[in-house]
């Protein structure tokens, strides 16, 4: 027989992998233990973890729970451990949680925030659950007439005023498109929305509050504080800025030149700023631009220009998405006669969107963070509250505590933001790969 | 440049075409930056005609069944199809588009939707046409490419002969007069090219007024009723299938049928 000519008799069934090379002894002796070197380093890093372990773990667990002010805090930890250092205080915690969390907003109206974060769960669930019952969505309509008027009080006419506003934008743009064009629809609408804004509605708000006066008592901006603001203004800049981010990266890519150009502009200023800069500007200078008397709410403020700044980040890490899909997608939804914004819509975006899914929660993992920084200019975010608990004789000296109850309610809100997304490209995965 | 009569073989005695011009271009001229791609190209295509374009790489054959439906843009000349007459205005584009299917080489199916949204997506948004109706007629379509169980699978778990007869069927659920071609089965191994060549041949049977371009010579001869040969963004010749291949005319063509055909 010839070296060349082999043919198979029978085929060799699967057997399984031999016992020192799987189970939980094959991984330890793989990953840890594999060479010499790697065992020496091994130890190493089992030395390091013991050796933070064994500081960390003392001083959050054997820890004084109970105690007006710091000293007596060191006074009742020497008395049980000997040593007055070493042990955490989170009689602070105890102490000052409801203010970490609420700020100065009047006590007895807690419920209000509470009912808003709850509704806002109920207004989330259809845009972040498929699943969810779609009879929500009308929620989710509303909830940005209900937000400010649970936060803010006043009368409940000028949220339904606001809404009106946007109705009649819609009538105009849904009557006029057959007659007079999209672009003149549009710019209708917008005017017909103005219009009754600016100077209709404000007469039906005095007129109806007036008469049927349906108030919730108000609350002034400066007493926002706390973890309360932080999700205040992080959650309006989170919602905000994927839209507006959405039309400049369509914006970038556009050939419709002053299009295109504004939209660069914009992104390129906006990035190249200081988020602190545009928070001063908002906070000082725009009080100069704007006629004396003018009340506008410095919270509002600070949303405008956080939800600008994340939106110039989101708009690239949409276009690095929009860059990633295949011409022929583009070509595929011509030549079926879907115009720009149905191709945009139906095949565009949602795979452009999947793509950067990553990116667009880092930057609104990001931006929530960034609202630590108002405390610069002055509101009360806990950051901002922490200082003022220092101030107090009682908690004067106190840093480690604050902080770390500070970073876990932040990582708390951000890890779930990290793990939403996870499953998000879990459940949009079609390719199979 | 004269068009031909067609005297359909035997084979192809059931296809009929008819006088009707389904597409008429004129004297179009395209250019990419300074480069010259299509010159001077004169081209009738008449109801219920097979056309196989075929030519060398970087001929402009691809360039040319793209303007038919504007995805390119040509600058001189005129494009008319099925009477209308091809122009930069947006809703006529689309008007033409939503009559004129296209089949590509790399299929573009929209790998987020399923094999059924694929095909009932154009006629929903595009046609109005009610959901319950679209999926009816997109089911159809999909028993006629014989693929009718895969229809809520994602593209990405069809292989590639699947997925270019799902991208055939998604273009026949828009009810088109008239069906492009590019390279359908280019990107396919070789043992799936025939399901997607059957199912053209079966599409031609059904009277679909075609262009496609193809090296698949075999197809040419079995469905074409004309063969144009196109070089250096021109049509060198155009003919019969049987006159075409058996008595090519011009040098460039002898060449090219030598190149293609000589293994």
């Amino acid at each position: 027989m010839s070296d060349t000519s082999f043919v198979r008799q029978e085929m060799l069934s699967e057997q399984p992998a031999p016992a020192s090379s799987v189970g939980f002894l094959g991984w330890i002796k793989n990953n840890l233990f594999s060479t010499w070197f790697n065992s020496i380093l091994t130890v190493i890093a089992l030395g390091f973890v013991w050796y933070i372990l064994a500081g960390v773990l003392p001083w959050t667990f054997l820890s004084v729970w109970n105690a007006g002010s710091l000293s007596e805090c060191r006074e009742i930890a020497r008395q049980v451990w000997g040593e007055s250092h070493g042990h955490a205080c989170w009689a602070v915690i105890n102490d000052r949680w409801i203010q970490l969390l609420f700020g100065f907003y009047p006590s007895h109206l807690y419920w209000r925030p509470i009912l808003a974060f709850v509704l806002l769960g109920f207004a989330l669930a259809p845009v972040l659950f498929p699943q969810s019952s779609r009879k929500l969505l009308i929620l989710s309509g509303l909830y940005p007439f209900i937000l400010p008027w649970l936060m803010w009080g006043g009368s409940i006419w000028s949220p339904i005023m606001a809404l009106i506003g946007f109705v009649m934008g819609y009538l105009a743009i849904k009557n006029l498109s057959e007659r007079i064009g999209q672009l003149g629809a549009i710019f209708s609408s917008i005017f017909a929305a103005f219009l009754w804004w600016l100077l209709i509605g404000p007469v039906f708000v005095d007129l109806l509050s007036a008469n049927i006066p349906i108030a919730l008592e108000s609350v002034a901006s400066r007493d926002f504080g706390g973890f309360v603001l932080a999700l205040l203004i992080g959650i309006v800049a989170i919602v905000c800025s994927l839209p507006i981010g959405i039309i400049l990266a369509l914006g970038r890519q556009s050939d419709l030149i002053i299009v295109k150009a504004f939209s660069v502009a914009f992104i390129e200023f906006i990035r190249g700023v200081p988020l602190i800069t545009l928070l001063f500007v908002a906070s000082l200078l725009l009080n100069l631009f704007l006629p004396p008397g003018t009340e506008f709410d410095i919270i509002l403020r600070v949303m405008i220009m956080v939800t600008l700044f994340s939106s110039a980040y989101m708009a690239e890490v949409i276009r690095g998405g929009l860059a990633a899909l295949p011409k022929g997608q583009y070509e595929g939804a011509d030549s079926l006669g879907l115009d720009y914004w149905q191709a945009q819509r139906l095949i565009i975006m949602p795979q452009a969107l999947k793509v950067s899914i990553p990116g667009i929660v880092s930057t609104f993992i990001g931006l929530f963070k960034d609202t630590t920084l108002v405390s610069i200019i002055g509101l009360m975010d806990p950051l901002g509250l922490s200082q003022g608990i220092r101030a107090n004789a009682e908690w004067n000296g106190i840093y480690w505590e604050l902080f770390a109850f500070i970073a876990l309610l932040f990582f708390v809100v951000c890890f779930s933001m990290s793990r939403y997304s996870m499953y998000l490209e879990r459940k949009l995965q079609t390719d199979h790969r | 440049m004269s068009d031909i009569a067609t005297e359909p073989a035997a084979t192809r005695s059931k296809m009929q075409v008819s006088g009707e011009t389904a597409i008429q271009i004129t004297k179009m001229n395209k250019w990419y930056g300074a480069f010259h791609v299509l010159r001077d190209v004169d081209l009738t295509v008449f109801n219920g005609e097979r056309i196989v374009i075929c030519g060398p790489s970087g001929s402009g054959k691809s360039t040319l069944i793209r303007c038919i439906n504007a995805l390119e843009e040509h600058q001189r000349g005129e494009i008319v199809v099925d009477g209308t007459v091809l122009s930069s205005d947006l809703k006529n584009i689309d008007k033409i588009r939503s009559e004129v299917g296209m089949v590509f080489q790399h299929f573009n199916l929209f790998p987020h939707l399923t094999i059924l949204e694929n095909c009932t997506l154009a006629p929903i948004w595009v046609r109005k046409t009610p959901k319950k109706e679209a999926e009816e007629t997109a089911m159809h379509f999909l028993e006629k490419v014989k693929i009718p169980e895969q229809a809520n699978k994602y593209p990405g778990q069809l292989s590639g002969g699947q997925q270019q007869r799902v991208a055939i069927a998604r273009s026949l659920c828009m009810k088109p007069r008239i069906m492009l071609f590019d390279e359908p089965t280019s990107a396919l191994d070789p043992e799936m090219i025939k399901e997607v060549l059957d199912t053209m041949i079966e599409l031609a049977e059904d009277g679909m007024t075609m262009l496609v371009v193809t090296h698949e010579m075999g197809f040419a001869r079995q469905v074409a009723n004309r063969v144009i040969f196109m070089d250096q963004g021109q049509i060198v010749e155009q003919n019969e299938p049987e006159a075409f291949f058996n008595n090519p005319q011009s040098d460039r063509t002898k060449l090219f049928l030598s190149q293609i055909l000589g293994h």
